[in-house]
């Protein structure tokens, strides 16, 4: 089974500075190394701030594109993970591990096997 | 109905009784989805019931149902042309992949049929699962209980709890949460979340939160019944066994607990000798023997307080210094607004009322201001201390607070008493 891990930053009023980014980035480096190690890792990536975030909307087949994100929300979705484990309990074990946990929150998703 | 029909029909009514439970373990855990197993079980005694008039009865009717099952389920996976990990789990479910598929009965015995409830009582008791739903499924799966019946104690509407099931058997299966005994490092934490949903049952059956009845019986039974599967099947788990015994020292206050009209009799008014010796003896066995395994747990404490009330020859004789002890070792442990009050009325029996009054003004009022067993408490000490001005008002609060009917027909008539 393939889990992603949306990883959401704690709710508050401003993104992360660059320098509070680096200094985060040993502890994702660490987890993901730690995933990979264990074979679990199948793709991972962080996202740009949402202050880069362009939203589209298609209605009566006229697109509507608009700056910022979808929702006004305190909480941002910041990254993901795709993992690979044969129960939730495998993902919810990973998720534990994850820096984002710490502060932020971590929602688990399985992904759906479309097959082909 | 022909003879043979009605013969049948009794012997597969028999066969599910004794192994039904036992056989929807393995199959869920089979193909990691309970609705799934549910209906290829339903299939298996449907067609029991035709076959086996026709066919001569299986010499293992478990084996022959799992088998059956088992075949059911293949079908429904294949139509659905997914799971081909499923299908080979569901292969594997069978030593002798060979055998005929009216699995006809002949080699190992029915041991043969391995017990998968305990890895069922634990996807069903899965923290990633809402507490409502862990109830509802462990009644249904486990206790058996119908749709209606689960409904009707929990007084919610039939078809309420009957969606409420198929969104809980959904996320089992989309999101594959195991049906495993967790591995050993994450043992204790897994089965305090089962302990938990039992002991939530029968407190749901044993002081029901509204309605008319102040117990619910049957919830409070399948409560003891669960934990008793549960011990069967982790025998040298000592919360497991202290749980047990912690349900079997209330339960055997069950009668002493309400009159005939209803209303609710408080302990020390309670007639001891209606209390039922032999819940008390078997609950005192499990407790002494958990006592020998060690530090206590938390249920294992509630159950060293249940055994002072039943082992006091009367009222009087309770050890109340011993319990305000134990309460205060428990407090420590997992500290609760509810156990430090529990502490504080066991301060006021071994102490004294002033002493009570004092150690109740102590807890933290914003945390029990709501709890209708705090005013209670108040209402008791303010009253043996004859203020019965402060005592009325605290009763009134407590009447305001709770929606069991028998708890508010005992409400009432301390009021009336505490002129």
């Amino acid at each position: 089974m393939k889990y992603m891990l949306l990883i959401y930053s704690q709710p508050r009023d401003r993104e992360p500075t660059p320098e509070e980014w680096a200094a985060s980035m040993p502890a994702w480096q660490a987890f993901s190394e730690d995933l990979q190690r264990r074979g679990a890792l199948v793709d991972a990536a962080p996202l740009a701030p949402t202050s880069s975030a362009t939203t589209v909307r298609v209605r009566d087949d006229k697109p509507v594109v608009t700056d910022g994100p979808f929702a006004e929300t305190k909480e941002w979705l910041g990254g993901y993970y795709i993992i690979e484990s044969p129960s939730l309990d495998g993902a919810i074990e990973a998720a534990k591990m994850c820096p984002g946990a710490k502060d932020g929150s971590v929602e688990v998703r399985p992904i759906v096997d479309v097959g082909g | 109905m022909s003879t043979s029909a009605a013969d049948a029909a009794e012997r597969v009514a028999a066969s599910f009784r004794a192994d039904g439970g036992r056989t929807l373990a393995t199959l869920s855990r089979a193909v990691g989805d309970i609705a799934l197993a549910e209906d290829a079980l339903q299939d298996a005694y449907l067609a029991a019931l035709q076959r086996w008039p026709r066919d001569g009865f299986p010499a293992r009717p478990s084996a022959w149902i799992l088998a059956t099952a088992r075949n059911r389920a293949i079908d429904r996976l294949r139509r659905e042309r997914v799971g081909r990990e499923k299908l080979q789990r569901l292969a594997a479910l069978e030593p002798a992949p060979a055998a005929s598929r009216d699995a006809d009965d002949s080699g190992a015995g029915e041991n043969a049929v391995p017990d998968d409830r305990l890895g069922l009582i634990f996807a069903c008791c899965h923290p990633a699962l809402g507490i409502e739903a862990r109830i509802a499924l462990t009644l249904r799966t486990l206790a058996g209980l119908t749709v209606e019946e689960i409904a009707d104690a929990f007084l919610v509407p039939h078809a309420t709890m009957a969606q409420r099931l198929v969104r809980v058997k959904r996320k089992i299966r989309e999101s594959a949460i195991p049906f495993e005994v967790p591995p050993a490092e994450r043992l204790a934490e897994r089965l305090a979340d089962v302990c938990a949903v039992v002991y939530l049952i029968f407190n749901e059956g044993y002081a029901a939160s509204s309605g008319a009845q102040l117990v619910r019986r049957d919830l409070c039974d399948e409560a003891i019944r669960l934990a008793r599967v549960l011990l069967a099947l982790v025998p040298d788990e000592r919360e497991v066994m202290s749980l047990l015994a912690l349900m079997l020292y209330h339960d055997s206050r069950r009668d002493a607990r309400v009159r005939e009209d209803g209303t609710l009799v408080a302990l020390p008014d309670q007639d001891r000798s209606t209390w039922n010796r032999a819940k008390i003896d078997e609950a005192t066995a499990l407790l002494a023997r958990a006592n020998g395994l060690g530090a206590p747990g938390a249920y294992q404490i509630q159950a060293m307080i249940a055994f002072a009330h039943a082992s006091a020859a009367s009222a009087g004789d309770v050890d109340w210094h011993g319990i305000a002890e134990l309460y205060g070792h428990l407090d420590r442990m997992a500290p609760s607004p509810v156990v430090a009050l529990n502490r504080a009325v066991a301060i006021g029996f071994a102490d004294g009322p002033l002493a009570g009054l004092a150690a109740l003004d102590a807890l933290p009022r914003e945390a029990l201001e709501s709890y209708h067993l705090y005013h209670v408490a108040r209402a008791d000490v303010l009253a043996r201390l004859e203020r019965s001005t402060e005592a009325r008002a605290a009763y009134r609060a407590a009447l305001a607070l709770t929606q069991n009917a028998a708890e508010q027909a005992y409400l009432r008539a301390k009021l009336r008493e505490t002129a």
